[in-house]
């Protein structure tokens, strides 16, 4: 299979005034069209710093990040980005938020509206178009997020932590939207999270990470079917995944503390 | 930029409105605590006016003017027209350079928000002006621009240029880095992220610097009206001192700060219908 997002012997060292930083050391990481990978690892441990270089939005110091077969010069929208903090411009809409990437795309007026309306109704906020960000929940905003990121089509989607901050019954429910939404398009995905349940619910894969310097260690595939269900997390096989994912990032943190 | 803080604090605190990102009155609170503030308002005027109007009387300087010598003044300018031609000729001259201020000041400030070399060849001038009294530039500015209107509108300018162009620029470095890159994420250029991301996300500051510039311009008309002024409040009330007549510079004091806040709740309405969006946190 064709690999969608290529992370060839990456670095990016950061030159602080207490020294070099290595966030990420000679990382290397192939992601297939169409997977689901989840990262987790300690805080630190350059999460953040991959997904970003995926994005654009930063530059290895050496090494190179191909996406869909194309060195990453800078952000585009083939990739949409979710931001733990929701990142809505609040001057706008729920549905002029959607439709924000849409008019960058030169679209018709009408053909815009529908199309950020169907993606809010994906979400399930179709009812919220025309409300402000500060009149939306935490777990409205994270929706209407998604659903910006969703309605330009990027093959790619990447998200940081976007439910971090949102209590666990809402998360729950978004992790489940999420794959749904997510199944009916088939995209490339890569998420952050700190929460292994949630790691080991969404993915196809789990890269564990672990910090000083920010290095892969250790790749957890997750063999259970989709769609999945509330029942999968009860399963004796869900608690096995999870074990070996908690002691993955438990191991190398407890390394990283002696 | 802890002056601009301070400036920004002062603003917010005395009018009840808030400055970017500090926390705004709950409305629920608020309607409790209007009702009662009404009165309050009330009852500190009338207070005021007689505790003012006890220390006329009962201290026996015979220049301190009472409110009804006041009133009378007031009634007298109306009717002979000399207020409201004075009224005008200040009005005018704080518009025209609180308007050429912030026009100015606006576009600049983006600049060295945006520009690291604008931001390097404008901030030591106006960290070095914003230093110096505009007033203090006043024989200077007679030197070059004569000792007619466009020295005094000059003069005001500078005022509300320099007390606007900080807080653009305090706009510009604040607005939040994710919405950029959010922006950038979905396809967007250096230009429209500067139009639809860093624009109005800095309005909120700009709308405090603009008030503050207002109150700049006020405070600076009087004393340019120094410079051979025909007509305008601050002009009126220096020949009334000549004159003693006291009243009269109490009308011309009490016009100042009647326009003044006048505009600025202008100011106000147009700030909460553009940045109406603001998270109340
Ligand atoms: N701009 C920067 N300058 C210096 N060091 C940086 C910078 N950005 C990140 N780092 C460092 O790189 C390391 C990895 O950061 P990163 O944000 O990728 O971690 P993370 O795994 O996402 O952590 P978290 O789970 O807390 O979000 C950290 O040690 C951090 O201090
Ligand atoms: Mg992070």
């Amino acid at each position: 299979m064709n690999s969608m997002i290529s992370v060839r012997g990456v670095s990016k060292h950061y030159e602080t005034a207490r020294g070099l930083v290595r966030s990420l050391e000679n990382v290397s990481l192939e992601v297939e069209q169409g997977e689901f990978i989840t990262l987790v690892g300690p805080s630190g441990c350059g999460k953040s710093t991959m997904l970003n270089l995926m994005a654009g939005l930063l530059e290895p110091t050496s090494g190179e990040v191909l996406v869909d077969g194309k060195v990453v010069t800078g952000p585009g929208p083939d990739r949409g980005v979710i931001f733990q903090q929701y990142a809505l411009f609040p001057w706008l809409t729920a549905l002029q938020n959607v439709e924000f990437g849409l008019r960058l795309q030169h679209m018709k007026k009408t053909e815009r509206r529908e199309l950020a309306q169907h993606y809010l109704d994906l979400v399930g906020l179709g009812e919220f178009a025309h409300a402000l960000p500060k009149e939306l929940s935490g777990g409205m905003k994270q929706r209407c997020a998604i659903a910006r990121a969703y309605a330009v089509q990027p093959s790619t989607l990447l998200m940081d932590e976007p439910f971090g901050a949102l209590d666990a019954l809402t998360r729950v429910n978004m992790q489940e939207n999420l794959l749904e939404t997510w199944q009916q398009e088939r995209r490339t995905a890569v998420f952050i999270t700190h929460d292994v349940d949630e790691a080991v619910f969404l993915a196809t894969r789990v890269v564990v990470m672990s910090p000083r310097p920010g290095r892969i260690s250790e790749i957890i595939d997750v063999p259970l079917a989709y769609p999945r269900t509330e029942e999968m997390r009860l399963s004796p096989e869900f608690a096995e995944l999870r074990a070996r994912v908690w002691r993955g990032v438990h191991h190398h943190a407890e390394e990283d503390a002696a | 930029m802890t002056d601009i803080k301070a400036q920004m604090e002062a603003v917010s605190i005395s009018d009840g409105s808030r400055a970017p990102g500090a926390a705004r009155p709950k409305s629920q609170g608020k309607r409790g605590r209007d009702k009662p503030l009404t009165w309050l308002y009330v009852t500190t005027l009338v207070l005021g006016i007689a505790i003012w109007w006890l220390g006329a009387l009962l201290g026996n300087n015979v220049l301190a003017p009472t409110p009804p010598q006041v009133v009378e003044s007031f009634i007298e300018g109306f009717s002979d027209g000399s207020l409201l031609m004075n009224t005008w000729a200040s009005v005018q001259r704080v518009l025209i350079g609180f308007v050429l201020g912030v026009a100015v000041a606006i576009p600049a400030g983006f600049l060295m928000g945006w520009y690291r070399w604008a931001r390097g060849l404008l901030e030591p001038w106006v960290q070095f002006f914003r230093t110096v009294p505009p007033l203090a530039l006043i024989p200077l500015v007679i030197v070059f621009l004569g000792i007619g209107e466009p020295a005094k509108i000059f003069v005001i300018f500078l005022a509300a240029f320099l007390s606007s162009v900080l807080a653009t620029f305090q706009g510009v470095r604040n607005v939040d880095v994710t919405l950029i890159n959010a922006a950038r994420v979905l396809g967007a250029g250096d230009g429209t992220i500067f139009v639809k991301v860093v624009i109005p996300a800095s309005l909120p500051f700009i709308f405090v610097g603009t008030r503050v510039a207002l109150g700049a311009a006020w405070a600076t008309v009087v004393a340019s009206e120094l410079i051979a002024a025909a007509f305008g409040l601050g002009r009126m009330m220096q020949s009334a001192s000549q004159f003693l007549d006291t009243p009269r510079i109490v009308v011309g004091i009490i016009m100042i700060g009647l326009l003044g806040f006048v505009m600025d709740r202008l100011l106000l309405l147009l700030e909460r219908k553009l940045t109406g969006w603001q998270e109340t946190r």
